[in-house]
């Protein structure tokens, strides 16, 4: 009962990586590049919602209509004033900026707020679960957690393949000098792309404060959970990205059942293998982006 | 009828291989002159030249952005404390065989890690490194997470004095092995090669590069470099922990020193580590937030001086690698005058 406790606990743990790396999927999918800093981001987001909490008193949860805007904002900004400039200097140069404001992230976190662990406390929402059977019980947070994830993955993909918005990204991401011909501004698409997906790792970064302790280093991790969520599920494919992020989750939760020093490993291995076998991933291009 | 003609980008290499083995030959008499502990910086030195020089071979040659060659420094460093302490080999025989070892494992990391391209290649390569730490972390025959120490008697009956002079020699030389190695390779064949994927990799896959052939070979040399870089920061250090020689911000100064140098050339992260060098004591005072700077300074460098520092010195080369294309007197001024001053020629042809 314990292994088919950790498969649950895992598929909902997947929830919370999809969330995390859909952003991630996004900017890729739209720029062709990856924002190294996006574990950073989403862990500064956590402390974004950390500080609204301690300041007004409200539940982490509410602290999101503040922190998903300003992430938002952030992106489009960060977009416009360091990402495209890098993007116009060719294929390396993002990497290394992002690079740098991975760096500059985190330290600037850790001496603002120390290396100690925080959490987002959501009082007793936190402990609440759902009982399914006598031995197997599910947290409501994790659960809900996951439905903000699936959510977020749905509400992505209908942005790209139903709006007039999501048509300019692909087109852009296609053909960006054609797109331009076709009236479409190439700086501000990419700029919205990037404060969209910067508003999902908002999102992540409050559930992740909410689900578990972070501290300024945990960013990295972060990032390598999101992309290998990006890489078992098939780029390309948000709904991938989901199964990516699930995948992902059981394995880490099944490898701790092992033996807990062996759940991040696990994950790792499981990134490995699917690279080595799969390397198109397990769900590539379900869905066009 | 005279025809353009390819010639070396600089005229000859000798006047700046001559003033190198100066600098060298400086650097060889130094432990018989400064105490031990600067004879300490300077080894630390030299493993940074080595970083760099490596890191930038892979980025600015190879076209590759890897953050984990810590993988590399963490194996190469705690291969030679594992044959130094339970074999009993001289830390100086166990070194060349980590870095071996580290060959090895880039090799068959490349199988895995080539199938991802651009950011994604980076982060896998950093996936790999965490995957050794905690591997590392595991393993009770290197004291598992809290590390071990390189049992001083490894170096037989030395002296302190001697031995620390050794371990700078070593470092010395590693360096010098690096870059003249570097050199070496970026004047073959295959340095053009390098050149023309990192300027256009379908291009020069079009024209006969063996592309892929060529980054497997740059990166399992970097990954020997940066294992003889982590096996000299054992020698210097006396010491391993898992999350010190795994951490990745040894990546990250490599990056920021090539950046701040001036990526695809020799000289450059040979100046960006001097320049870490020197201001590292005024930096390390100012506790992370130098990491902030240093951050601050490579994202300024890569979008305003993308050439770096060494990129100021203009078209001057220590260590002249590139090609230059020679056209014939002219006949009419106009036209043949025009390549001499359009685009500066280590834009396209000169690494």
């Amino acid at each position: 009962m314990e292994w088919v406790n950790a498969l649950v606990q895992g598929l909902l743990l997947g929830g919370l990586y999809a969330l995390l790396a859909c952003g991630l999927s996004l900017v890729f999918g739209v720029m062709r590049t990856v924002n190294i800093a996006h574990g950073d981001l989403a862990v500064f987001a956590a402390f974004l919602g950390l500080v609204v909490v301690e300041r007004t008193g409200l539940h982490p949860a509410v602290s999101i209509v503040a922190v998903v805007p300003v992430m938002a904002a952030a992106g489009y900004a960060l977009q416009r004033g360091l990402l495209g400039p890098a993007l116009a200097r060719g294929e390396i140069a993002p990497l290394l900026v992002t690079f740098g404001l991975a760096v500059v992230l985190q330290n600037v976190l850790q001496e603002l707020f120390s290396a100690d662990t925080q959490s987002l406390d959501s009082g007793g929402f936190a402990t609440a679960s759902l009982r399914l059977t006598d031995q197997l019980a599910v947290g409501w947070l994790p659960l809900v957690t996951f439905a903000v994830g699936v959510g977020a993955v749905a509400a992505v993909q209908l942005v790209l393949s139903r709006t007039r918005l999501g048509r300019a990204m692909r087109a852009t991401s296609d053909d960006p000098e054609a797109a331009g011909l076709m009236g479409i501004d190439n700086r501000h698409v990419y700029g919205i792309a990037t404060a969209i997906a910067l508003a999902t790792v908002g999102l992540a970064g409050v559930f992740l404060g909410m689900r578990t302790q972070f501290s300024p280093t945990l960013g990295p991790l972060v990032l390598i959970f999101a992309f290998e969520a990006v890489i078992i599920g098939g780029l390309g494919s948000l709904w991938g990205t989901l199964a990516g992020g699930i995948v992902l989750g059981v394995a880490q939760t099944i490898g701790a059942q092992v033996q807990p020093a062996y759940g991040v490993l696990a994950g790792h291995l499981v990134f490995l293998v699917v690279l080595g076998l799969r390397p198109q991933g397990l769900f590539p291009r379900t869905v066009t982006t | 009828m005279s025809h353009a003609a390819v010639r070396r980008s600089a005229r000859s290499p000798w006047p700046g291989l001559a003033a190198a083995c100066a600098v060298v030959a400086a650097l060889a008499y130094l432990p018989y002159a400064v105490s031990r502990g600067t004879q300490g910086e300077l080894t630390n030195l030299f493993a940074l030249v080595v970083l760099a020089t490596m890191w930038n071979l892979l980025a600015g040659y190879g076209g590759m952005v890897s953050i984990g060659q810590q993988a590399y420094i963490g194996v190469g460093a705690y291969g030679l404390v594992y044959l130094a302490n339970t074999g009993g080999v001289s830390p100086f025989l166990a070194l060349p065989v980590a870095a071996l070892a580290c060959g090895v494992v880039a090799l068959a990391v490349s199988y895995l890690v080539f199938r991802l391209a651009g950011g994604y290649f980076a982060i896998a390569t950093w996936v790999v490194a965490e995957v050794l730490r905690l591997i590392t972390t595991q393993i009770d025959a290197v004291g598992a997470g809290s590390g071990t120490s390189l049992r001083l008697a490894a170096f037989g009956d030395l002296t302190p004095g001697f031995r620390i002079a050794y371990v700078y020699w070593l470092g010395l030389g590693l360096a010098v092995l690096t870059v003249a190695g570097t050199y070496l390779l970026m004047r073959s064949r295959l340095g053009l090669g390098l050149t023309a994927i990192r300027d256009n990799a379908v291009a020069a896959g079009s024209v006969g590069v063996p592309v892929v052939r060529a980054r497997r070979l740059v990166f399992v040399v970097a990954a020997v470099g940066c294992g003889l870089a982590g096996g000299l920061i054992a020698c210097n250090t006396l010491r391993v922990q898992p999350d010190s020689v795994f951490s990745v911000n040894y990546t990250a100064l490599m990056v920021f020193m090539v950046i701040i140098g001036g990526m695809g050339t020799i000289e450059g992260p040979i100046v960006g580590a001097v320049a870490f060098y020197l201001i590292q004591d005024r930096l390390q005072a100012l506790d992370l937030w130098y990491l902030v700077i240093l951050g601050v300074a490579a994202i300024a460098f890569t979008l305003l001086l993308p050439h770096g520092l060494w990129g100021l010195a203009g078209r001057f080369r220590l260590f002249p690698v590139g090609y230059r294309l020679a056209l014939p007197a002219p006949a009419e001024p106009a036209p043949a005058a025009e390549p001499a001053t359009s685009a500066p020629p280590q834009q396209r042809v000169t690494p």
